[in-house]
């Protein structure tokens, strides 16, 4: 399986993304600088965590308007997975794939620490290496997290089953504990955890290889069905 | 100067004015027969920001030639942007520590935000892709709204430019005392790796070549910031925060993925970034390295305001800018690599034969002095140096012992002293983890970060008690290394070098200059004893506050050592119950400079503790090879507050508890700062084996799986408490004092 690695400037987290596809899921992954490629010969993209365009303005802000855009979008409406952490999930909110907004954190501070999430929905493409219900440790590290939407938002993401992750103690003051979601469909997931900061026991933990090997399980079944 | 009316250099002779820029009446003479006339406006600028001492290291240069900087795999040792050593697979560390003590002062958020920016330059400026940060820190006391203020927001600088350019902030030091209440410390360092064939140079070699300009747009932001390091903080001081610059990470961002593109361009010629004293110190050593001249054409260089003067241009310290120098006819090739990032790399300049550093504005020649006369000619002083009245009374005092009945309580008023408590409000702003090579994250004994790729890691620290460097800055000097050197040992690694952030007052004043001289000797003497090479560093003076209260003297040490396999790597807790614990050492009552004494008498005497370099030597070696064979289940070394602190931090982790048995003077044995010490904890099926390895070391007891934090005299308990309440006091203890009303 192929991946695009979309880099922006100002992102942070592309090679470690990257890492986690190459060196812990052993398949393939390209760095795609944003104006530069055809996202059309990818499995599944990935938006990498970090700072794009430094989070100015508001953050993912700026990205959601840039050229590669449109071809994240049309990848979604095909069905390819998406995947946004952290930054990747802001600019998933910005550019309108996922609903809701994120607010600063509650204590006005940027938070690195491992959490404890919670799988609600262990029915997705992203999910379905994981037990119901289980709880698993992925870092976080950000400054915007406090995932936020209004009342009959929360009432759709929770009755279509999109709240795939929760937080067992919410660091941030998200939503009801939401740590991260999916769209409609099932093929877009956000999230602000970094499991690619979670696929190798010698750094912390590696409950997050899950994740990826669930995509490219699902990946491959489809490929078996369609040929 | 058209339009502008600039001041004749007539004027600033007679009226003085290069006083108001730094320089003394002899320089300033010295300077008139350099150059054969007086020197104009620009000039004086020039050489004003040249000679301060934070660019001459005029005051300091005798004392830094004491420091060994040779070594086995010292591949650079002081004098470009940082040092490098080997670790082998052709591969090599990078790091260096900077300070940004006075505009951290005045603008806590921007100072210590540019301090962090300014030491990733100096690192990937050569070539290196930076892998970790860390820090050494020192506030007053947390009690005074001042202070309180200043540590929330260096601490918010140091995360918002570390977090955004994507370089995990691993680990540092926090102290707080009395001494720093005017003057904080903010040093930052700064870890790369690099492939040995990817070493650069800032060099302006090959006449004729071009140089060019890339980066952030220059402003009249920070000028003059090297000359105001280089004075005491004063009432006026807050008038200099327009000399504080801004940082810019997402900037910084692009300048590190655009040059570490471009130094694998074969136009590239030379590179170096404009830190102190901006594009005056970066064009000049340039140069001067070379032994060429240089050209600059000020119209060509990119300006944030109108109307800039080429003093207000080469004074600036606008942030995120780097100089290259690249061979003539290609210079579209090293634009197209920053166009690609956004950043415009613009022609300023050319190498020239004639060993001159000259400026060029609106069709007229602004400055032309000799380049060394910048970059090497600065006056070097020999300061006298007196020993200090208080060093005096403090030998001659009786040993201080104090009298402790709970000891219990004793060790909870002792975990929640700041500088012994958790540091996590500190580290959890800090994004450890990107990059994902962060095997030990903050709060161990030195930060551990693989070498990925290979089985490899490097341990890395930064240390200073700035106390025993007070009482005694010799024998403080030498424990300032020792302990940096026992923190890489009980991660698992061997030390390979360090760099030093040597952090004092006024060099003018003869008993600081002593200070500054004998920590150096100390420092130098533990350098040789350990193979630890100094290969860079960064002098920071003047630190003196309103009134003229210098602080403790500071000479931060901040050390790398290399981690084998990462099979060694070991953490400062204990593992699982039934294990044994070891102390390494013999305990003295030594308690001058101890948490304890300035805990209860609110102020620090009396001797420093003692140390014998040959006993740490080989201790230290010992232990290594305890761990790597693979005998050692957690390792600390035993620092500030004793035996009984070392023991609950390494209990914390998992809550466990232990029990200890101790004899003698028991409040020695529980709170003395003898120096070369360690706690060890040792499976059981590894006793015999360690034993044999480390004979000197004494079973002190065991883990045990209850929680509680026991200790005996004899037989009788002595401390008994609950490991997780310690632990309580000891994590709530900084967010406590920063959340309460002063």
């Amino acid at each position: 399986m192929k991946f695009a690695v979309v880099v922006f400037p100002g992102s942070n987290c592309d090679r470690d993304m990257a890492f986690a596809i190459t060196e812990a899921l052993g398949q393939e992954a390209d760095l795609v600088w944003y104006q530069e490629a055809n996202l059309s010969d990818y499995d599944g993209i990935l938006l990498p965590g970090g700072f794009s365009y430094g989070d100015y303005l508001r953050s993912g802000a700026i990205a959601s308007t840039s050229e590669m855009i449109e071809q994240i979008r049309q990848s979604a409406e095909r069905g390819k997975p998406v995947l946004g952490v952290c930054n990747g999930f802001q600019v998933l909110l910005e550019m309108g794939l996922l609903p809701g907004a994120m607010l600063p954190n509650k204590n006005l501070k940027f938070m690195c620490h491992d959490e404890t999430l919670i799988v609600e929905n262990n029915q997705t493409l992203f999910t379905d290496f994981y037990q119901d219900k289980e709880e698993i440790s992925i870092p976080i590290a950000h400054g915007d997290g406090n995932y936020y939407c209004d009342e009959a938002t929360y009432r759709n993401l929770r009755d279509n089953r999109q709240i795939v992750f929760t937080y067992g103690s919410n660091p941030n003051g998200s939503v009801a504990d939401i740590a991260g979601i999916t769209n409609e469909q099932g093929n877009v997931l956000g999230m602000m955890p970094h499991p690619e900061r979670a696929v190798d026991a010698l750094v912390g933990s590696e409950d997050g290889l899950r994740l990826f090997q669930s995509i490219l399980t699902h990946w491959r079944n489809n490929h078996a069905i369609n040929a | 100067m058209p339009s502008m009316l600039e001041i004749s250099p007539e004027q600033i002779e007679q009226q003085q004015l290069y006083r108001d820029m730094g320089l003394s009446d002899e320089e300033f003479q010295s300077i008139t027969q350099i150059l054969g006339r007086r020197p104009n406006y620009t000039e004086t600028g020039l050489f004003s920001v040249m000679w301060s001492e934070h660019c001459s290291y005029k005051n300091s240069k005798p004392l830094l030639k004491k420091f060994p900087t040779q070594g086995q795999h010292v591949l650079q040792g002081p004098g470009e942007g940082a040092g490098i050593i080997d670790i082998g697979d052709e591969q090599a560390v990078v790091f260096k520590v900077e300070s940004h003590n006075h505009p951290s002062a005045v603008e806590p958020y921007q100072g210590a935000a540019t301090g962090v920016g300014g030491i990733l330059r100096d690192v990937f400026s050569m070539g290196a892709r930076p892998v970790a940060l860390l820090n050494s820190l020192r506030f007053g006391s947390l009690k005074r709204p001042r202070v309180k203020y200043l540590f929330e927001e260096v601490v918010r600088g140091i995360a918002g430019y570390g977090n955004c350019v994507g370089v995990p902030t691993v680990g540092g030091e926090v102290q707080f005392d009395d001494a720093y209440n005017g003057n904080p410390l903010v040093n930052a360092m700064c870890v790369g790796l690099i492939d040995h064939k990817d070493i650069q140079k800032g060099i302006a070699a090959g006449i004729g070549n071009t140089v060019m300009y890339v980066g952030a747009k220059t402003g009249r932001d920070g000028i003059h910031g090297a000359t105001f390091a280089s004075e005491e903080l004063s009432e006026e001081s807050e008038e200099k925060r327009p000399s504080v610059q801004v940082g810019d990470p997402f900037m910084e961002k692009l300048l590190i993925e655009a040059c570490l593109e471009v130094i694998h361009h074969d136009a590239l010629v030379g590179i170096q970034d404009m830190g102190a004293a901006g594009l005056t110190s970066s064009a000049s050593e340039m140069a001067s390295k070379a032994g060429t001249g240089m050209l600059m054409n000020m119209d060509l260089i990119p300006q944030r305001e109108e109307k800039m003067t080429a003093y207000e241009m080469m004074l600036s310290e606008s942030q995120e800018r780097m100089l290259l120098v690249v061979e003539k006819g290609r210079e579209h090739e090293i634009a197209d690599v920053f166009r690609k990032y956004d950043l415009e790399a613009v022609s300023v300049g050319e190498v020239t034969e004639d060993k001159r550093f000259r400026l060029e504005h609106h069709g007229q020649i602004v400055a032309d002095v000799p380049v060394d006369s910048l970059a090497e000619d600065a006056p070097v002083y020999h300061q006298p140096s007196t020993v200090p009245a208080y060093y005096r009374e403090f030998q001659e005092m009786e040993t201080y012992h104090p009298t402790v009945t709970n000891y219990g309580e004793t060790l909870g008023d002792l975990l929640k002293q700041p500088t012994i408590a958790s540091k996590e409000w500190v580290y959890d702003q800090y994004d450890s983890m990107v990059q994902t090579n962060t095997v030990v994250r903050p709060g161990s004994d030195a930060a551990v970060v693989r070498v990925r790729g290979t089985d490899k890691a490097l341990a890395m620290t930064t240390d200073c008690n700035s106390r025993y460097i007070y009482l005694d800055p010799a024998t403080g000097g030498q424990i300032a290394v020792a302990e940096a050197a026992r923190n890489i040992v009980c991660s698992g690694g061997r030390p390979l070098g360090l760099t030093d952030g040597l952090n004092f007052g006024s060099p003018e004043n003869p008993e600081i200059f002593w200070q500054m001289e004998k920590s150096v000797d100390g420092m130098s003497e533990a350098c040789t004893a350990l193979g630890t090479p100094v290969i860079s560093g960064n002098v920071s003076l003047y630190n003196e506050s309103f009134g003229g209260q210098a602080i403790y003297p500071t000479p931060v040490v901040g050390m790398v050592g290399l981690i084998e396999k990462t099979e060694h790597i070991t953490r400062s807790s204990m593992k699982q119950s039934g294990d044994l614990i070891y102390v390494i050492g013999e305990t003295k009552p030594e308690f001058g400079g101890s948490e304890l004494q300035g805990m209860m008498e609110g102020r620090h005497f009396g001797k420093a503790p003692e140390i014998d370099l040959q006993v740490e030597a080989a201790r230290q070696e010992i232990l290594l090879r305890a761990i790597q064979q693979g005998l050692v289940q957690s390792a600390h070394d035993i620092s500030e507050g004793g035996l009984a602190v070392a023991l609950a931090e390494s209990l914390f982790d998992q809550e466990l508890g232990c029990e200890v048995k101790v004899s003698g003077d028991v409040i020695a044995a529980l709170f003395s700062e003898s120096q070369s010490r360690f706690i060890v904890s040792v499976s059981p099926e590894d006793q015999q084996a360690f034993e044999a390895m480390v004979s000197e070391a004494r079973l002190a007891g065991e883990v045990t799986k209850d929680g509680m934090y026991r200790i005996k005299e004899n037989d009788e308990v002595v401390v008994e408490e609950q490991t997780r309440e310690l632990k309580q006091l000891w994590k709530g203890a900084i967010p406590c004092l920063v959340k309460s009303k002063a």
